[in-house]
């Protein structure tokens, strides 16, 4: 019978200081070179990691009760609107959300980068006032240690694949996508590729609800299937799909988040958006699983997509791989488009690195998902009444 | 070999006088044209690069575009990059035609090698943290 391996006894050998962690990267030579089963012999742990810019990101916030008390109906963090439609003192801080003060050149994910640094923000508030909330508006200055709570809360993160994005038209077109050069001028991509947290557990086996990640170098959690998750899109052999698929909606406390690994971004004419890092460990609990890691850059595709096209289904202009993508030019109908990243491969190698590293001293034991990813088809387009 | 780049500009009376040409027959300049907006009656720019094998013939060549009444100034604008604040995403790549911003396939890291660079400023907006400037 072909050999398995449990969380537990995984947990086991990382608290003993015996378990083996390779990065997902460090992988791939290993499961060519020896095959599945005798890495599953000596690999317990493989870890996986993205940095890429992640516009659905956000913070929920308890700011606390002020004397006399407000139930806040509208809330400005340095002049950023924040959601503020729940209880008294509790907002969202969406990260694409703009100031109304600065525009476009400073956004919630400032907000966010501000307060993990350690930097006072700006709060005002203002209210209706009630019996039990006489107040109604306050300005003051808040950091994180004054928070009773500031947790991330981003609903889709980690995209499992994503488009390659090139341009038809004659002008610049300034997308989330960067900047598309004119006429076929550039192609742009964003993914870790053979790195990244879903390409390398395609059916989503052990990255589940509950399970323990490293989310802008804290620690965090998979909350939920990410919003447009969609597990129904084509896929290739090996399991993995060839677009945007999977996506994960994830948590974790902001405290313990370190600069580093969330960076406040602003595209050129689209808008603002949040570099998040995350990292998700991947046990190797059987061949399969192995199999799935051992996936590399060459065996991984995309779809090049124009965005030239203003419409939702824009055509699609062939197929590439990662490895075609790294080289730095792709060949689409003969001709030679220039290519380039916008997520991060030396930061998602990083964390790569921090979480091996983390997990290898003992300070991060693996888990169980308590439920799986939803498997069904995915995404609904928004229905328009004709009228 | 010597290298040089300028800003020149052309009064209007200049814009329809072949005066490059006579960069490359009499001081046997080799030339290339970074940037041009010429319009007829119109003054005009012109950034150029010039080589040659020796700077004496450049700035022979420089001193006859004087005498002709053209703007000569040197190429001070430069492409800054705050290294310490990059994350390495490759954004800035994107644009970047004459490849002098890359990610070096080994590290994974952002390289700009300023001796490539155009100073055509397009990756200025495309940098998604605003960490490239120009300076003068």
């Amino acid at each position: 019978m072909a050999k398995t391996k449990t969380y537990e006894e995984i947990n086991e050998k990382i608290k003993s200081g015996k378990v083996t962690v390779v990065t997902a990267e460090e992988i791939i030579p290993m499961v060519k070179e020896e095959g599945p089963a005798a890495v599953l012999e000596k690999v317990d742990v493989v870890t996986t990691a993205t940095f890429g810019p992640m516009c659905s990101s956000g913070l929920f916030l308890n700011f606390g009760h002020s004397d006399p008390p407000i139930k806040m109906s509208k809330v400005w963090l340095n002049d950023v609107p924040a959601y503020a439609g729940v209880a008294a003192v509790d907002a969202y801080l969406g990260a694409t959300e703009l100031s109304e003060s600065q525009g476009a050149a400073y956004g919630g994910a400032h907000v966010i980068e501000e307060l993990v640094a350690g930097k006072k923000v700006k709060l005002k508030a203002i209210a209706g006032g009630t019996d039990c909330y006489p107040r109604r508006e306050i300005e003051t200055t808040v950091g994180l240690e004054d928070l009773n709570q500031a947790y991330l809360f981003n609903p889709r993160n980690a995209y499992q694949n994503y488009a390659v994005a090139v341009n038809s038209t004659g002008r610049p077109l300034h997308t989330y996508m960067g900047t598309l050069l004119p006429k076929f001028g550039n192609a742009t991509y964003s993914t870790a590729g053979e790195l990244s947290p879903l390409l390398n557990d395609p059916y989503y086996e052990v990255i589940g609800i509950g399970t323990r990640i490293l989310l802008g170098g804290g620690e965090g959690y998979v909350a939920w299937e990410g919003t447009q998750h969609n597990p129904a899109q084509k896929r290739n052999e090996n399991g993995t799909p060839v677009g945007a698929a999977g996506t994960l909606a994830v948590i974790g406390d902001l405290r313990g988040m370190k600069p580093d690994y969330l960076r406040a971004a602003v595209f050129h004419k689209y808008g603002v958006s949040l570099y998040v890092g995350i990292g998700i460990p991947i046990p190797l609990l059987n061949e399969e699983i192995v199999q799935r890691v051992g996936v590399s850059n060459e065996e991984l595709t995309a779809t090049v997509f124009d965005y030239g096209v203003p419409h939702r289904s824009r055509p699609a202009l062939g197929v590439v791989s990662y490895a075609d993508l790294r080289s730095g030019k792709i060949k689409i109908n003969n001709r030679t488009i220039p290519t380039a990243p916008l997520s991060s491969l030396y930061k998602a190698r990083q964390i790569a690195a921090e979480l091996k590293e983390k997990i290898i001293n003992g300070g991060f034991l693996l888990t169980a998902p308590v439920a799986k990813l939803p498997f069904r088809d995915g995404v609904k387009p928004l229905r328009e009444e004709v009228k | 070999m010597a290298k040089k780049r300028v800003v020149l500009t052309f009064p209007p009376e200049l814009t329809e006088k072949p005066i490059t040409y006579h960069l490359v027959k009499d001081y046997d300049l080799s030339i290339n044209i970074l940037r041009a907006k010429i319009t007829p009656g119109e003054e005009g720019k012109l950034v150029l690069e010039l080589s040659n094998g020796s700077e004496e013939m450049i700035k022979k060549g420089l001193d006859f575009l004087v005498k002709q009444g053209v703007g000569v100034e040197a190429v001070s604008r430069e492409i800054s990059l705050t290294e310490e604040e990059c994350i390495h995403c490759g954004a800035c790549t994107a644009v970047c035609q004459p490849g002098a911003l890359r990610i070096d396939p080994e590290s994974a890291r952002l390289c700009f090698d300023k001796e490539q660079c155009i100073v055509c400023e397009l990756c200025v907006s495309a940098c998604p943290l605003g960490i490239i400037k120009v300076l003068f």
